[in-house]
C-alpha cells in the first residue's frame, strides 16, 4: 500500500529465496563434476557472505532506521560466536592434540579440569541461551545508559567503537580463559555431525539461508508496524519525536538490543562455517567494514545490508587476491564513492537513475519556459511576494 | 469561551535561566488564562524560545516556578512526560517526519499509548481514521494525505506540524513563529487557522511579523532581554514608549 514497488520486491526476494534456499544447495549436493555442480568452497563462501549479510541488517536497523550509526555491533556478532565456539569447542572431547578432554589451549595455560563457567557450554540449548543473554544485556545496560544521557550523532559512534575495543583487548588476555589471541578453532562435530563433511556444511548454510530470510520478513514486519513509523520518525527528527510524548530514548534501546540479538545469530552461524574465532573479530575495522556493506547495498532498506554484504565481499574476496596490499584503499574508495554519488546505494540506484532523467526533462522544460518568459518580462515579478527567510521549494525538494 | 471560573492554564513565576553567565532569561513572570490566545512578540535574544523551552522540559531553569493547571510542576518533568500532559509544541522551523506520508505524521501524532510494546501491535482503527481526516481537514491538508511530508511545501509543512498538535488534543499549544517564511496568503490562512482554535485550546503565539500579530492578537507580552517588558493590546504595546525604543523602533529603522 505504501510503496508501489512491494509486489516486484515480493517477487524478487522469493527468486532470491528460493535459489539461496533450494537451488543452490541441491546443486551442490550433484555429483562433482557434473557441469551444474555448485562447489563446496561456494557454498561455504556463500554461507559466510550471509551471516555478514545478518551482521549488516544489525546496522542497518541501527543507522538506516533509527539513526544510530554503530561503530562496533561487530561486537555483538563476535560475543555470539564465541558462546558458539564455546559449545564446539566442548564438542572436541579429547580429540585435540593433547588428547585431554579439556579445550588445547586450557592444556597449554597449565589446567587439568574445565573451568566452572564452561561446563554448561556442553548443553547447546545453554549456549544458545548464553548467545542471546550476554549480547542482549550488554547492549540493554549499555544503551539505557547511553540513551537516559541522550548520547547522540558521533558521541554514539565513538562509545560503540571504544566499547568493541576494549572487548578487544579483554579477549585478547589469556586470563579470561576463552582462548586469549588464537581464539577457538580446530572445531570436529556439531551435533554429532562431522564439520568437515560436505553435507554438514550444506546442511549449515541452508540454516543460515532460512534465519536470514526469517529476520528479512520479521524486520520488514516490524519496520512497517507503528513501532517502525516511530522509530524511522526518530531518526528524521527525534525533537519532535519526543515532544510528541514518545519517549524516545526506550523505542532506541529496544532497537539496539534487537540489533544486537540479530548480529549474534549472525555470529553464530559464522563460526561453525569458517572454523575459527578470534578476538580480531572484534576490532573496529570489522565495524566499520559493516558500515561500508550497508551504505554499498543501501541504508534504510533490508535488501540493501544483504546485498551490500555479498557484494562487498566478493569484491573483496576478489581484490584481496588481485592486489593485497591496495584492498583496504580500494574499500575506503568505495565507501567514498557510494556515499558521493550514490547516496541510496545499489538498491537505490534506478530510483536514482529514473530521477535524474526527470530531473533532466524538468531542466530542458525550463529551459524552454525561460526562452518564452524572457519576451514577457512582467511575469518575472511573480516570485517578490514570497518572503520570509526560508526560499521557496526547489526542484530537488519536490523530488 | 465560556469557562465559569477562569484559572490560569499556566504560571511561570520569577523565572531564571542563564546560559554560560548570559541571563537568558531573568524574573520572568507570566499567567495565561485557560481557553486565552496569547501572542508574545520581541526582539531577537529576548528570551522567546527558550520560554518554550522551558515550558516543554528541553531545559530547566535555575530558578522559579513553572507550573501547569492547577499545581503541576512543570520543572520536574522531561519533555515527553509534559507533552503528555497535555502540552503540544509546535517548532520555529518545522518539523515533520519527511520520509512518512502526511497521513502516517499525523497518526503517530494521535493522542494515545506512547508504549514501546502496544507500538508494534498497534492498527490503525476506523475511529483513528476519522479523527486524521477531521484533522487533515481542519489544517486543510486532505488533498495531501498520500504525500509524503517531504514534498510538500514549507507553509504546508508548518500547517502539518500544527496539524499534529492538533492531533494530540493538547490543552496547551505553543507555536513558535507559524508563519515565518510564508507568502502573505498563507500567512491569513494560518492566522485564521490560529483563532478558529481559540477557546478550544489555551494558545501561546510566538510570532515577528507585525501584520500577522495585528491579525490574531488578543493580549501581546512584550519579552525583552528575558523579562516582561508590558503586557496588553496590540495598541498599548505598539504605543508603549519603552516598546518603541526597544522593538518597534529599532524594526522600523532596519525596514
Amino acid at each position: 500500500m505504501r510503496r508501489k514497488a512491494t509486489k516486484l520486491e515480493l517477487w524478487c526476494v522469493t527468486i532470491a529465496a528460493f535459489v539461496m534456499i533450494v537451488l543452490l544447495p541441491a546443486l551442490n549436493a550433484t555429483t562433482e563434476g557434473s557441469f551444474l555442480h555448485v562447489s563446496n568452497f561456494t557454498i561455504n563462501l556463500y554461507g559466510k557472505y550471509l551471516c555478514y549479510g545478518l551482521l549488516a541488517i544489525s546496522v542497518d536497523l541501527l543507522w538506516g532506521y533509527t539513526g544510530l550509526l554503530s561503530l562496533g555491533q561487530a561486537l555483538f556478532f563476535t560475543l555470539g560466536g564465541y558462546m558458539m565456539g564455546m559449545h564446539l569447542m566442548r564438542m572436541i572431547g579429547d580429540l585435540g592434540q593433547y588428547h585431554k578432554p579439556i579445550p588445547d589451549f586450557l592444556v597449554f595455560l597449565g589446567w587439568s579440569t574445565l573451568p566452572a563457567f564452561w561446563k554448561p557450554f556442553s548443553n547447546f540449548p545453554f549456549a544458545f541461551l548464553m548467545a542471546m543473554l550476554l549480547p542482549g544485556t550488554l547492549a540493554l545496560v549499555f544503551g539505557f545508559l547511553a540513551f537516559r544521557s541522550r548520547i547522540r550523532g558521533v558521541y554514539f559512534s565513538i562509545l560503540t567503537q571504544a566499547l568493541t575495543y576494549a572487548a578487544m583487548l579483554l579477549f585478547f588476555r589469556n586470563s579470561l580463559l576463552m582462548g586469549g589471541n588464537n581464539g577457538f578453532t580446530d572445531f570436529k562435530f556439531i551435533f554429532g555431525y562431522d564439520l568437515r563433511e560436505a553435507g554438514t556444511q550444506r546442511g549449515l548454510y541452508m540454516v543460515t539461508a532460512i534465519t536470514v530470510l526469517i529476520v528479512f520478513l520479521g524486520c520488514r514486519w516490524l519496520s512497517r508496524t507503528k513501532f517502525g513509523l516511530v522509530q524511522q520518525a526518530i531518526r528524521d527528527s527525534e525533537n519532535r519525536v519526543l515532544f510528541s510524548g514518545y519517549a524516545a530514548g526506550y523505542y532506541k534501546l529496544f532497537v539496539f538490543v534487537l540489533a544486537a540479538l540479530i548480529g549474534s545469530i549472525g555470529g553464530m552461524l559464522f563460526v561453525p562455517q569458517v572454523g575459527i574465532i578470534n578476538p580480531s573479530e572484534m576490532g573496529p575495522d570489522k565495524s566499520l567494514e559493516a558500515v561500508v556493506w550497508v551504505a554499498v547495498g543501501g541504508r534504510g532498506t533490508l535488501l540493501g545490508p544483504i546485498l551490500g554484504a555479498f557484494g562487498v565481499n566478493a569484491f573483496k574476496s576478489w581484490a584481496t587476491r588481485a592486489y593485497p596490499d591496495l584492498w583496504q584503499i580500494l574499500l575506503g574508495a568505495l565507501f567514498v564513492l557510494v556515499t558521493l554519488f550514490m547516496p541510496k546505494g545499489l538498491v537505490g540506484l534506478p530510483e536514482q537513475l529514473r530521477g535524474l532523467k526527470k530531473r533532466y526533462d524538468l531542466r530542458r522544460k525550463k529551459m524552454t519556459n525561460e526562452a518564452a518568459t524572457a519576451i514577457s518580462p512582467a511575469v518575472g515579478e511573480l516570485g517578490s511576494e514570497t518572503r520570509g527567510r526560508d526560499a521557496p521549494a526547489t526542484i530537488a525538494e519536490i523530488e | 469561551m465560556s469557562t465559569p471560573l477562569p484559572k490560569f492554564v499556566l504560571m511561570l513565576e520569577e523565572v531564571n535561566k542563564t546560559f554560560d553567565g548570559f541571563k537568558a532569561i531573568s524574573n520572568l513572570t507570566l499567567y495565561m488564562d485557560e481557553g486565552e490566545l496569547r501572542t508574545i512578540i520581541g526582539p531577537n535574544g529576548a528570551g522567546k524560545s527558550t520560554m518554550l523551552d522551558l515550558i516543554t522540559g528541553r531545559t530547566k531553569p535555575d530558578t522559579g516556578k513553572i507550573e501547569f493547571g492547577r499545581d503541576t510542576d512543570l520543572t520536574r518533568l522531561n519533555e515527553y512526560q509534559i507533552n503528555r500532559l497535555g502540552i503540544g509544541r509546535k517548532f520555529q522551523t518545522p518539523s515533520v517526519y519527511i520520509d512518512h506520508t502526511v497521513f502516517e505524521n499525523i497518526w503517530l501524532s494521535l493522542k494515545g499509548s506512547r508504549a514501546v510494546w502496544t507500538t508494534i501491535f498497534a492498527r490503525l482503527s476506523s475511529d483513528e481514521r476519522d479523527r486524521i481526516h477531521e484533522v487533515l481537514n481542519t489544517v486543510g491538508l486532505s488533498e495531501k494525505a498520500g504525500w509524503k511530508a517531504g514534498a510538500l511545501s514549507h507553509g504546508q509543512k508548518q500547517w502539518l506540524e500544527i496539524g499534529m498538535l492538533l492531533a494530540q488534543d493538547p490543552k496547551l499549544l505553543l507555536v513558535d513563529e507559524p508563519a515565518a517564511g510564508m507568502t502573505d496568503e498563507e500567512t491569513h490562512k494560518t492566522g485564521e487557522l490560529l483563532l478558529s482554535l481559540e477557546g478550544k485550546h489555551s494558545i501561546v503565539v510566538i510570532e515577528h511579523d507585525m501584520t500577522f500579530v495585528r491579525q490574531i492578537a488578543r493580549k501581546v507580552t512584550v519579552l525583552h532581554q528575558g523579562t516582561v517588558l508590558c503586557e496588553g493590546t496590540v495598541d498599548e504595546v505598539q504605543n508603549d514608549e519603552r516598546v518603541i525604543e526597544v522593538y518597534l523602533g529599532r524594526k522600523k529603522k532596519a525596514a
